[in-house]
């Protein structure tokens, strides 16, 4: 069975990524669940189907997949004009995109309240007319695509960056204009690219808390999302509830996750 | 369709691609443009086909006597294949060859039936039927490249531009396939450019042969001319192996390995042979070669056939006459 490699090392080099992983992310996830476990099946469906658990996951749910639609759309433009255009500035604008994974995310949080409040720079503007921008869903849907953004960019380059210009030159020979070659040939062969960028954009953003809770307001039933539900809970000691909320979470993204999974691969079966 | 370009020039910033080219590519030819890399042989093709475009000047690209100079790759109506194939990797192998009719204005698009005809039609001609359904990765280079010419030949071209169609397959499918263009090259009969690097491609394949080098055109004829009457050194060392010789007058002379005549020893005639040593054998194949010492200390290649080396039981340090055969070209 022992078979001989170039670089050796199997055995161990898996025997330590298991006991890291068991460290860092197995041990304490059981430990959420078995606390979760502690309550029995009644109290997690009476705590789950209650109206602000529902209306808090209803915000974060969706508040998320429209900042990462948002963040996929918008990282896709960004990404196009930083490989395929060379002009000043151009490495800054690249520097500036990883901004949002360095910055501590209550300072992002803080700044962007700032802005868009009704007397910022961009909220008084907006108020005119009519659009109130924090402190509301749309505040939470900021903060989530600014913090969801630099993963499309990031994922998007590398993908872009490998297209060689002859398949553009080829579609460009066969008469095909801008648009048709984008459409037809370009944006296909990027998909899979781009889903794997809305998947970590809508990941990172289920689990944002620092940025939000600064701009949403906070208010049960309307503007209270998901995590800060486990964390208000924590305060009051209600530890077994916040375990529950946190379980049920994991496991409806883990789901969300496995099935966008799914679609990528049978895309990829479909379309390689 | 003829293709006649006229003094075309390129820069790309401050290096000069191509200067003051002109040349003349026949109805129904097959044409080579072969030189080193560097030579400007590929942006001249692509300045054919509109996917670059020649600096402002009096130059010229026509068409059948028509000014394309100024016309975008698309309106061009040229085929043209790359040299890594450009397949759309999404797309079956129908799709992709259908590509070029599916993106016709609606007018002029024909309807699905023909379209699916049509690509049936072109799959038989590069011997690929049955293949319509599977993806670009699933298939060889070879089947690649002939996709490639399917999908370039169904938006029926003026002319067919090929950039190192070869380059990318190995020796024998190389090989294959340069005979297999050859053949449905005289079928179709379509105006052909290639670029090449490899001269035995070139000689082989081509009608004519264009020789480039620093952004000029050495020397354009038939194979046969270019590789028995080469007008420079640069086109004499770059078909084939060459020997240079020293002549003691200072002179450099030319004279290919095969043009060398080898006798014993005894038979030297000292008004027309020279002597010399041979330092090496390469016996493996039909033709052996032969490294040679001669009497004022240059090295030839000599190349006899492997009948003659046994007859003449030559082994190395053995001592030879050399007879040149052909005038040493300057």
């Amino acid at each position: 069975m022992s078979k001989r490699r170039v670089i050796p090392g199997f055995g161990l080099s898996l025997g330590f990524s298991l006991v890291y992983l068991s460290l860092i992310i197995l041990i304490p996830l059981s430990a959420l669940f078995l606390k979760a476990a502690g309550l029995g099946w009644r109290e997690w469906w009476n705590l789950l189907t209650s109206e602000r658990v529902f209306a808090a996951a209803k915000l974060t749910f969706g508040a998320s997949a429209c900042a990462a639609a948002t963040s996929t759309v918008l990282g896709l433009l960004v990404t196009w004009v930083l490989v395929r255009y060379r002009f000043t500035g151009r490495r800054l604008l690249d520097a500036m995109i990883d901004l949002p994974f360095a910055l501590p995310t209550a300072v992002a949080g803080i700044t962007l309240t700032a802005i868009y409040a009704p007397n910022g720079w961009l909220g008084e503007p907006l108020a005119k007319m009519g659009i109130k921008a924090a402190y509301n869903s749309i505040g939470v849907y900021i903060a989530l695509t600014f913090i969801g953004f630099p993963f499309v960019v990031r994922t998007l380059q590398p993908v872009l960056e490998d297209f060689t210009k002859d398949t553009e030159e080829a579609a460009a020979t066969l008469g095909a204009g801008r648009w048709v070659t984008f459409w037809r040939v370009i944006f296909p062969m990027m998909v899979p690219a781009l889903i794997t960028g809305f998947t970590l954009a809508f990941a990172r953003a289920i689990g944002e808390y620092g940025s939000v809770i600064f701009i949403s307001g906070n208010l049960p039933m309307k503007t209270e999302i998901l995590p800060l539900l486990i964390v208000s809970q924590l305060e009051q000691y209600n530890v077994p509830a916040a375990a529950v909320i946190a379980s049920a979470m994991l496991i409806v993204s883990f789901t969300l996750l496995f099935l966008i999974n799914l679609l990528q691969r049978w895309l990829d079966w479909h379309k390689k | 369709m003829s293709i006649s370009i006229h003094s075309i020039s390129k820069t790309f910033g401050s290096y000069k691609a191509l200067e003051d080219v002109s040349l003349e590519v026949p109805n129904g030819s097959l044409t080579a443009l072969l030189g080193p890399s560097g030579s400007g042989k590929t942006t001249l093709l692509r300045i054919v086909a509109g996917l670059e475009f020649a600096d402002d000047g009096p130059g010229k690209i026509l068409f059948h006597g028509e000014n394309v100079v100024d016309v975008p790759a698309g309106k061009r109506h040229v085929g043209f294949v790359f040299q890594h194939y450009a397949l759309f990797k999404h797309m079956t192998v129908a799709e992709n060859i259908a590509f070029g009719l599916s993106v016709l204005p609606r007018r002029e698009r024909p309807n699905a039936e023909e379209i699916t005809h049509r690509v049936h039609e072109l799959l038989g001609l590069v011997k690929l039927d049955g293949l319509d359904k599977r993806r670009p990765h699933e298939l060889s280079g070879g089947q690649r490249q002939r996709v490639a010419l399917a999908r370039a030949l169904a938006i029926k071209p003026k002319v067919l531009l090929l950039d190192e169609p070869f380059g990318a397959l190995d020796a024998q499918v190389r090989k294959d396939l340069r005979r297999w263009l050859r053949s449905f090259h005289d079928e179709i009969g379509l105006t052909t450019l290639f670029v090449t690097h490899d001269q035995e491609e070139a000689l082989e394949l081509a009608d004519q042969v264009v020789v480039m080098r620093n952004a000029r055109i050495e020397q354009v004829g038939s194979p046969q001319e270019i590789f028995d009457r080469p007008r420079t050194p640069f086109v004499y060392e770059f078909l084939g192996n060459v020997n240079k010789l020293q002549q003691p007058s200072g002179k450099v002379q030319y004279i290919r390995p095969h043009e060398i005549e080898v006798k014993f020893a005894a038979e030297f005639d000292p008004r027309e042979d020279r002597l010399a040593v041979v330092q090496h054998l390469f016996s493996a194949g039909p033709i052996a070669a032969l490294s040679v010492r001669l009497d004022d200390g240059q090295f030839l290649e000599v190349e006899i056939s492997r009948k003659q080396l046994d007859e003449l039981a030559l082994s190395e340090g053995d001592q030879l006459a050399l007879h040149f055969a052909a005038d040493l070209v300057p």
